[in-house]
C-alpha cells in the first residue's frame, strides 16, 4: 500500500514541476507536455526484471502524457550505442539508457550531450560520460541488508554459501561487497565457498547442487539474484527454508513467490517499476531543462514472509 | 587414407586412437578424486551425470550435424522455445500435457527442417542459416512466454526427478537418446548418408544419395533432440525459462568436437560425443567442488577444451 501512494506523490510533483518548465518555455503548458518525446533503451527484455522496468517507465509516461520509445539492446553494448545514436537524430527530448555495460555506453551518451539531448542512465550508472542523473537501486545496501536478514534468520550462527553472478558485471561485484561487509558483523557466521552460478536458475541448481557435496552442513545461501537463489532452493529440495534459509535478490514475481510459500527466506528487493517510473519522471524533468542531482537512489527493501503481500501488489 | 593406415595399429591401440576423449576423461576423473575427497561418491556422481545430461542430448543431435559438415547454432534456443512452447501450451492453453509434449517436439523438429529448408533449398551456409534460427527460435521464446518463465506441468516436470530414491531421470533419457543416436549413426541408411554426405557431399549426390532429403533429416533431428533437451531441462526447474539454455550450443559442439569429430564432416559418433559432454560436466563439478575463484574457471575450462582436443589429435597423428 505504501509504494503506491509515494508513486503517485512522485507522480503529481513531478507533473507539477514539469508542466511549470513547459510554461515558463513556451506557454502552451498543458499541450506542450503531450508531445515530450523520450527514447528508452534496455539492456534486454530476456529478463524478467527489465521487463518490469519497462513497465514501470511506460505506466510513468502514459501517466506524465510522454511519449515513450523502447528498445532492447539485447545485452549487446554495440547495439545499444547504435540505438541511442538513432534516438538523437530522431531529435528525442531526453533518453533513458539502461546499460548493458557501464563502460561501452560513454561514447553513446556523450554523443547524445553533443546534440544537448540529457541522458538519464537506469539501474546501471555510465562510466566516462556525464549523465543527467543516475536512477539506481543501491546495491552496495542491499547486499548488507541481505546478510542482516540472513544472520537474524540463522540465528547468528553457522555456515553460509554465496552464490556469484555473472563474474565482472558491477551488479555482482556491488552486492557481493555489500554482502560481505553486512556479514562482517556476525563472527559465528562463515562464508564456507563462493562460486559463479552466472544469474542463471539452471546454474543455481547444478552449482549448489555440487557444492552440497562438499559443504553437506550449510544452513545460510545468498544468492546475488532471485533466479540462482530458486536454483538454490530446487537444489535444497525440502531443506530449503526449513534446515537451510536462501535470501535472494531483486524481488521478481517467482522469488517472490518463493517468499511467500516460505521456500524462499527473503529477497532484497529492488523495485524494478519504481525504478522504470522515476526514470521517466527524470527523463521529463530533465527534458524541461530542470536540474536534476547527480544520483536518485532507489530504495532497496528486503521482502520477507511477513510483508511479501505489498511486494507482490506492486 | 585412414584404411590404408588402419592395419599397422595394434588392436589396443586403435582403441585408444579412436577414444582419445576416453583417456582424457579417465584422466580428469582420477585427478579429481585425489584432489577432492568429495568428488567420488555415488551421489555426486549421479549428479555430475545429471547435470551432463542436457548438455549431452543437444550433443547428440548436433553430432549429427556435424558428421554431415554442417553445423547447428541453433540448438540451445530451439531448446528454449520447445520448453515454453510445452509450458504455454500446457498452462496458458489449458491442452492436455502429453498432447503439450508432441507440440513441443514438433516445433524443435520444424525447426530443424526450416534450417534445412534454407540450408540445401536456399543454399545458405549452415552457420548462416542456424544462426538466423538462433535469433528467430530465441525471440519466438520471448514472444510467447512475453519474457516471464511459465511453471511447467507436473506431470511432465517428473522428468526432472529421481525414480526411487537415486536413479535420476535425466539421466536416463540421456542414455535413451544416446543409444538412438548410436544406432541411426551405426545402424540405419541416414546414418551411413550422413558419413558420406560428410566425406565428400559430391561424391556422395553422385553415388545416388538424396543429399538434400538426408540434411532435412538431420537437421529434423538436431531440432527434435534439442526440444528434448529442452524438456529436460525445463522439467529440472519445473519451470521454462525463455532464456534458458543460452550459449548452450557452444557446450554442445565442444562436446562433440572433444569426442572425436571432425568439424570438416565424416568423422564422430555417439559415444565419443557422450563422453564429451560428461568431461564438460565433470570438470565444472570439479571446480565447483575445489572452490576455484569464478574467474580462473572461465580459464581452466577453456584450457581443458584445448587440452582435450590437442591430445586426441596428436595421438591419432603419432599412432599413424
Amino acid at each position: 500500500m505504501r509504494i503506491p501512494a509515494i508513486v503517485i506523490a512522485g507522480a503529481a510533483l513531478t507533473l507539477g514541476l514539469a508542466g511549470c518548465g513547459t510554461a515558463g518555455d513556451s506557454g502552451s503548458s498543458g499541450g506542450g507536455q503531450a508531445g515530450v518525446k523520450i527514447g528508452m533503451s534496455v539492456s534486454t527484455l530476456n529478463n524478467p526484471f527489465f521487463v518490469q522496468l519497462r513497465d514501470g517507465a511506460q505506466e510513468q509516461a502514459k501517466k506524465l502524457g510522454a511519449s515513450l520509445t523502447v528498445t532492447d539492446a539485447q545485452n549487446d553494448a554495440s547495439q545499444q550505442v547504435n540505438q541511442v545514436q538513432n534516438f538523437t537524430s530522431q531529435a528525442m527530448k531526453a533518453i533513458i539508457i539502461n546499460p548493458v555495460d557501464s563502460d561501452a555506453a560513454a561514447p553513446a551518451v556523450k554523443a547524445a550531450e553533443r546534440s544537448n539531448i540529457p541522458v538519464i542512465a537506469a539501474d546501471r550508472g555510465v562510466n566516462g560520460a556525464e549523465v543527467a542523473q543516475t536512477v539506481a537501486s543501491d546495491n552496495v545496501a542491499g547486499g548488507k541488508l541481505a546478510a542482516e536478514e540472513l544472520a537474524k534468520q540463522m540465528g547468528e550462527k553457522g555456515q553460509v554459501i554465496v552464490l556469484q553472478g555473472t563474474p565482472g558485471t558491477s551488479a555482482s561485484r556491488d552486492r557481493g561487497q555489500g554482502f560481505e561487509q553486512g556479514v562482517k558483523a556476525f563472527p559465528n557466521i562463515q562464508v564456507v565457498a563462493r562460486q559463479p552460478a552466472d544469474f542463471d536458475r539452471t546454474k543455481g541448481l547444478d552449482v549448489m547442487t555440487n557444492l552440497l557435496q562438499s559443504h553437506p552442513d550449510v544452513t545460510g545461501v545468498f544468492a546475488e539474484n532471485d533466479e540462482m537463489a530458486l536454483g538454490a532452493i530446487k537444489a535444497l529440495g525440502d531443506r530449503a527454508g526449513r534446515q537451510v534459509k536462501v535470501v535472494g535478490f531483486d524481488g521478481t514475481p517467482d522469488g517472490l513467490a518463493a517468499v511467500s510459500d516460505g521456500t524462499m527466506a527473503a529477497s532484497v528487493a529492488q523495485q524494478p517499476r519504481l525504478l522504470g517510473q522515476q526514470a521517466v519522471a527524470a527523463a521529463v524533468k530533465a527534458a524541461a531543462g530542470e536540474t536534476l542531482e547527480k544520483t536518485l537512489a532507489v530504495p532497496v527493501k528486503v521482502a520477507t514472509k511477513e510483508n511479501v503481500s505489498e511486494f507482490q501488489t506492486s | 587414407m585412414r584404411s590404408n593406415v588402419l592395419p599397422r595399429r595394434s588392436p589396443a591401440a586403435a582403441w585408444l586412437a579412436e577414444n582419445g576423449a576416453v583417456a582424457a576423461l579417465v584422466v580428469l576423473v582420477v585427478a579429481l578424486s585425489l584432489l577432492s575427497s568429495d568428488f567420488l561418491s555415488l551421489t555426486n556422481l549421479l549428479n555430475v551425470g545429471v547435470q551432463a545430461a542436457v548438455t549431452a542430448i543437444l550433443a547428440f543431435g548436433s553430432t549429427f550435424v556435424i558428421v554431415t559438415g554442417g553445423i547447428d547454432l541453433s540448438v540451445g534456443s530451439v531448446a528454449a522455445l520447445s520448453a515454453i512452447t510445452l509450458a504455454w501450451t500446457a498452462t496458458e492453453a489449458g491442452v492436455a500435457w502429453p498432447v503439450a509434449v508432441v507440440v513441443a517436439l514438433a516445433v524443435g523438429v520444424a525447426a530443424g527442417l526450416v534450417n534445412a529448408s534454407l540450408i540445401a533449398y536456399g543454399k545458405l551456409p549452415p552457420f548462416i542459416a542456424t544462426l538466423a534460427m538462433l535469433g528467430i527460435a530465441r525471440g519466438l521464446a520471448l514472444v510467447i512466454s512475453q519474457g516471464s518463465p511459465i511453471p511447467m506441468p507436473d506431470a511432465v516436470s517428473r522428468l526432472g526427478d529421481t525414480i526411487g530414491r537415486y536413479l535420476p531421470v535425466p539421466v536416463i533419457v540421456m542414455v535413451v537418446m544416446g543409444v538412438i543416436a548410436a544406432v541411426i549413426l551405426n545402424r540405419t541408411y541416414a546414418g551411413r548418408a550422413m558419413y558420406a554426405i560428410g566425406g565428400n557431399e559430391e561424391a556422395a549426390r553422385l553415388s545416388g544419395i538424396k543429399v538434400d532429403r538426408q540434411k532435412l533429416i538431420t537437421y529434423g533431428l538436431s531440432g527434435g533432440f534439442a526440444a528434448v533437451a529442452g524438456i529436460v531441462l525445463a522439467s529440472r526447474l519445473a519451470s521454462a525459462q525463455p532464456q534458458a539454455a543460452a550459449g548452450y550450443e557452444l557446450d554442445a559442439i565442444a562436446a562433440v568436437v572433444i569426442g572425436g569429430a571432425s568439424l570438416s564432416g565424416g568423422k564422430g559418433r555417439a559415444l565419443g560425443t557422450f563422453v564429451g559432454a560428461l568431461i564438460l560436466a565433470v570438470l565444472r563439478n570439479g571446480l565447483n567442488l575445489l572452490s576455484v575463484s569464478a574467474f580462473w574457471q572461465q580459464v581452466v575450462i577453456g584450457v581443458v577444451i584445448a587440452l582435450a582436443v590437442l591430445v586426441d589429435t596428436l595421438r591419432r597423428r603419432g599412432t599413424n
